[in-house]
């Protein structure tokens, strides 16, 4: 790994070349060309991501590729044919900075695999540059979030065990998620982010498209924000509406979890000195003593279950709510993506109206297009609701196991008074005779 | 007004005849039993209370509680007829102005606590206000458990003053006064805050007082915790009434999920709202705390009494051995010890003989009195530690009782408590199922 210290501490998005004075004209020649190769009409490369040319596509997913949602529900159980865990985080030390490296462990089944194992070690900055690759070649698709950089709140230290803990749990989840979808997980670059040694990493990340072409994408997506969308489809503005409300709930949920874990971290505070007063005062008794001190024991052992009921709340159901923050902010830079692409389209109708020259030029790139817009909305409209049956199973989930966690909670502690209630039940009535019998 | 302090003779208050074997009876029947049949004949509560004003000495106006005690024989619910009970009202510094009394007239005795004068170790939400009516109720049933724990002991019980606050409005103020207990009363409190040292001090007695402050501390200790615990838990319930709120608004945007979003929605509401009900029992358990810790005063007072009395004992003594000393010094003419007195007569010389006379014969009836008087003493003070001793076993055995059925109703609350829990959750849960 220390070989690739230097390497990996320059991130593949932040340019270090620098950038000549004028490039508009250049740009405009490379668009039309990244155009051509990503979106022709050529059948075998509708898979329209990587820039990698030596990239294989598994069969299954390009033909069914717009009925994604049926598979899914006549997919066996059993037919899962690819297995990620992410563990074993480990911290690294070098002069210019610390970071924490995961175990990433594959185990597949897949073709374009040339193993079935894998074992490697790869970083946040990674998974974010994985992240960003299938955006890029997905930019109507939702990709699961990752966790956030750096949290500010409740001031976390980056290598806390439990924010390494927390983070290592998305980070899985997020590879989980990108397995389980049936065009992302076909994507070249998710084949060599679980494969390759880290230094094939490094070598892979300088492929593909330069910083030029990356410009070229922002400038255009700027563009395109800023004439905006004038038509678009009313499925598309009912979606754009329920991620606004799902947004602002979720963001309430999470603060409102956030606030009850607060509370409770406040609770335990004060309850932490409530058994220790029993037991000073049993000190001081006789025909007490037993009875305080009981008192005390059940306050302890009602404590430590309060601890452990907070931290599913900490562990399980505050995670949850966030990532689904996290991805209301996905769908809506997805929703802007589509509503770019179609922007453009328009543009260049609008173009078409005025031209004089060129027009059959022109009428070619409004062509792809069409079929550039086609193909994104399908893309959004299968994933939109792939995305919605995975986030109600999602949130069920957390909430279920939340209440569970919280039935069980009160059960242990009806346990432990019930028993408190039967010794003392049993001392009264034992007093009770001696006094009957004197 | 002092009746007899470790005797088992009763006075005879109007029909109310106590024999001893009743007022054993008393004893273990009362013990628990605070609504029921405590004083044999007569049944107590405070039934109400009501706010008065009037315009006070210097014209102002002036905002009161008053209580309404009604009395009615004990045998009238088993004969079956039901008349209707004697009423009359009282306020909150009558109630002090007998107690004062009883702390008075028998100081050997613990004497049953009031209800606190002003709200303390309250948890935010309860009002520290003396007017609010949470507490007006709280402070009556606190006046209620005070005349019956009176009426429950087997001295305080027969007392007239006592009696008659219980059954004659007016003029009970001018009665008590005209006892004269104030003066004593005011004696007393400067004695009891008097520091002085007792040469032998009784270790029963000394030991007593010890555990005394340790419960007062402890039991403050504890009703503070416990005030600082409510309120955190308070606000752990209350904020989960915003899961409520926002499962409401986001069920509006869900078809599959409205429904079960919507109906948890309503259980973490109810959650929410259980906290109150639940705390407001917790407070109950907080008076009973309360009530011991007030107990401690009393407990000590009776320690420092004798102490008191101890002390004065002591004095006594050793002003009659000085006394029967200088006797000694006159009779035989030697000074074994340094006395001014001597060594100004060595120094302006011997009195006459018939001076010395009649100095002996008066300092031989003064020390006949002192020895009458300290002989009195010691029997008061025996009686005191008798007729004390008697009481504080009295009094620790109610107090494990009490303290122990105190422990059982909280664990009682506790036990709702969770099972309101995992009601409420369970439901949760089933909703959550039909997402």
């Amino acid at each position: 790994m220390s070989g690739n210290v230097a390497d990996s501490a320059i991130s593949p998005t932040s340019p270090t070349q620098t950038i000549p004075a004028d490039l508009s004209g250049q740009m405009l020649e490379l668009d039309e060309d990244d155009d051509l190769e990503v979106f022709s009409k050529d059948t075998t490369n509708t898979d329209g991501g990587s820039f990698n040319a030596s990239m294989q596509t598994s069969p299954g997913s390009m033909i069914n590729q717009y009925k994604f949602d049926e598979e899914d529900e006549e997919q066996e159980p059993g037919a899962k044919d690819i297995f990620i865990t992410v563990d074993d985080p480990e911290s690294h030390v070098t002069t210019i900075e610390t970071f924490i490296t995961y175990r990433v462990l594959t185990k597949t089944t897949r073709g374009e695999f040339d193993s079935s194992e894998y074992e490697v070690r790869r970083r946040y900055q990674d998974f974010l540059w994985l992240r960003g690759r299938l955006e890029e070649a997905h930019p109507t698709l939702i990709v699961h979030p990752l966790p956030e950089k750096f949290v500010m709140k409740g001031m976390v230290e980056r290598f806390n065990d439990d924010f390494i803990e927390t983070r290592r749990r998305a980070l899985h989840r997020f590879l989980d998620r990108v397995a389980d979808h049936p065009i992302l997980s076909c994507n070249e670059d998710f084949r060599v982010f679980l494969s390759a040694q880290a230094w094939e990493l490094t070598s892979h990340k300088k492929q593909g498209p330069g910083f030029l072409t990356r410009m070229g994408e922002t400038v255009r997506a700027v563009a395109a924000s800023v004439r905006g969308v004038k038509n678009r489809p009313e499925e598309f503005n009912s979606i754009q509406e329920y991620v606004e409300a799902f947004s602002q709930k979720m963001t309430s949920l999470d603060r409102i979890t956030q606030r009850i874990t607060k509370e409770e971290k406040e609770y335990l505070e004060e309850l932490k000195e409530y058994a220790p007063t029993y037991t000073l005062w049993s000190g001081s008794e006789e025909e007490l003593a037993e009875p305080l001190k009981g008192m005390a024991n059940s306050l302890d052992r009602c404590y430590q279950e309060t601890e452990e009921q907070g931290r599913q709340l900490s562990d399980c159901l505050a995670p949850a709510l966030h990532e689904y923050v996290l991805c209301s902010e996905t769908l809506k830079a997805v929703l802007r993506r589509r509503d770019n692409i179609q922007a453009e389209l328009e543009a260049k109708n609008e173009a078409l109206a005025t031209k004089r020259a060129d027009r059959d030029a022109l009428k070619e790139e409004i062509d792809k297009m069409e079929d550039r817009v086609e193909w994104a909305n399908n893309a959004l409209k299968g994933d939109w609701g792939r995305w919605q049956r995975s986030m109600r199973s999602d949130l069920k989930e957390a909430f279920l196991s939340t209440a569970q966690k919280n039935v069980d909670y009160y059960e242990k502690c009806l346990a432990v008074w019930e028993s408190f209630l039967l010794s003392m039940r049993a001392e009264v009535s034992e007093v009770d005779q001696r006094a009957g019998d004197s | 007004m002092m009746a007899d302090t470790g005797s088992e003779e009763v006075a005879v208050i109007g029909n109310t005849d106590l024999t001893p074997g009743e007022i054993e009876n008393n004893m273990k029947n009362t013990m628990g039993e605070k609504g029921t049949l405590l004083f044999r004949k007569m049944e107590i509560n405070v039934a109400e209370a009501e706010k008065r004003t009037v315009k006070n000495a210097v014209n102002m106006q002036e905002t009161y509680t008053v209580y309404l005690i009604e009395t009615r024989p004990a045998d009238a619910a088993s004969e079956g007829t039901n008349p209707a009970p004697d009423s009359l009202w009282r306020r909150y510094s009558e109630f002090e102005i007998l107690r004062n009394f009883l702390l008075v007239t028998y100081p050997h005795l613990v004497v049953p606590p009031l209800p606190e004068k002003r709200a303390e170790f309250v948890w935010h939400k309860l009002s520290a206000d003396n007017m609010d009516p949470d507490f007006v109720e709280r402070r009556r049933v606190g006046l209620e458990n005070f005349l019956l724990r009176v009426a429950s002991h087997p001295i305080l019980s027969t007392d007239h003053v006592f009696f008659t606050f219980l059954t004659e409005e007016d003029g009970w103020k001018e009665m008590v006064f005209e006892t004269g207990f104030q003066a004593k009363a005011d004696s007393r409190l400067k004695a009891l805050n008097a520091t002085f040292r007792v040469k032998n001090p009784d270790k029963r007695f000394a030991e007593m007082k010890h555990y005394s402050d340790e419960l007062q501390s402890v039991i403050s200790q504890l009703l503070r915790v416990r005030a600082r615990v409510a309120d955190r838990l308070y606000g752990v319930y209350k904020v989960h009434g915003n899961y409520g709120r926002v499962f409401s608004e986001w069920s509006a945007i869900e078809k599959e999920m409205g429904d079960g979003l919507q109906s948890a929605g309503h259980h973490m509401d109810a959650y929410a709202a259980s906290v109150d009900d639940i705390l407001e029992e917790e407070e109950h358990y907080a008076d009973q705390l309360k009530e011991y810790l007030f107990y401690t005063e009393a407990l000590r007072a009776v320690c420092r009494k004798h102490e008191l009395m101890q002390f004065e004992l002591e004095m006594a003594a050793q002003d009659l051995s000085t006394k029967k000393q200088q006797q000694e010094e006159l009779a035989t003419g030697t000074v074994r010890t340094f006395s001014l007195k001597g060594m100004t007569s060595k120094l302006f010389g011997q009195e006459t003989p018939e001076q010395r006379e009649a100095k002996m014969k008066a300092l031989e009836g003064q020390i006949q009195e002192d020895e009458d008087a300290l002989k009195d003493k010691n029997t008061e003070c025996d009686d005191f530690v008798r007729g004390a001793w008697l009481d504080i076993e009295r009094f620790k055995d109610q107090k494990n009782h009490d303290l122990k059925e105190a422990l059982i109703s909280y664990a009682i609350m506790q036990i709702s408590m969770c099972k309101k829990g995992i009601q409420v959750w369970t439901n949760a849960k089933e909703c959550f199922n039909k997402m």
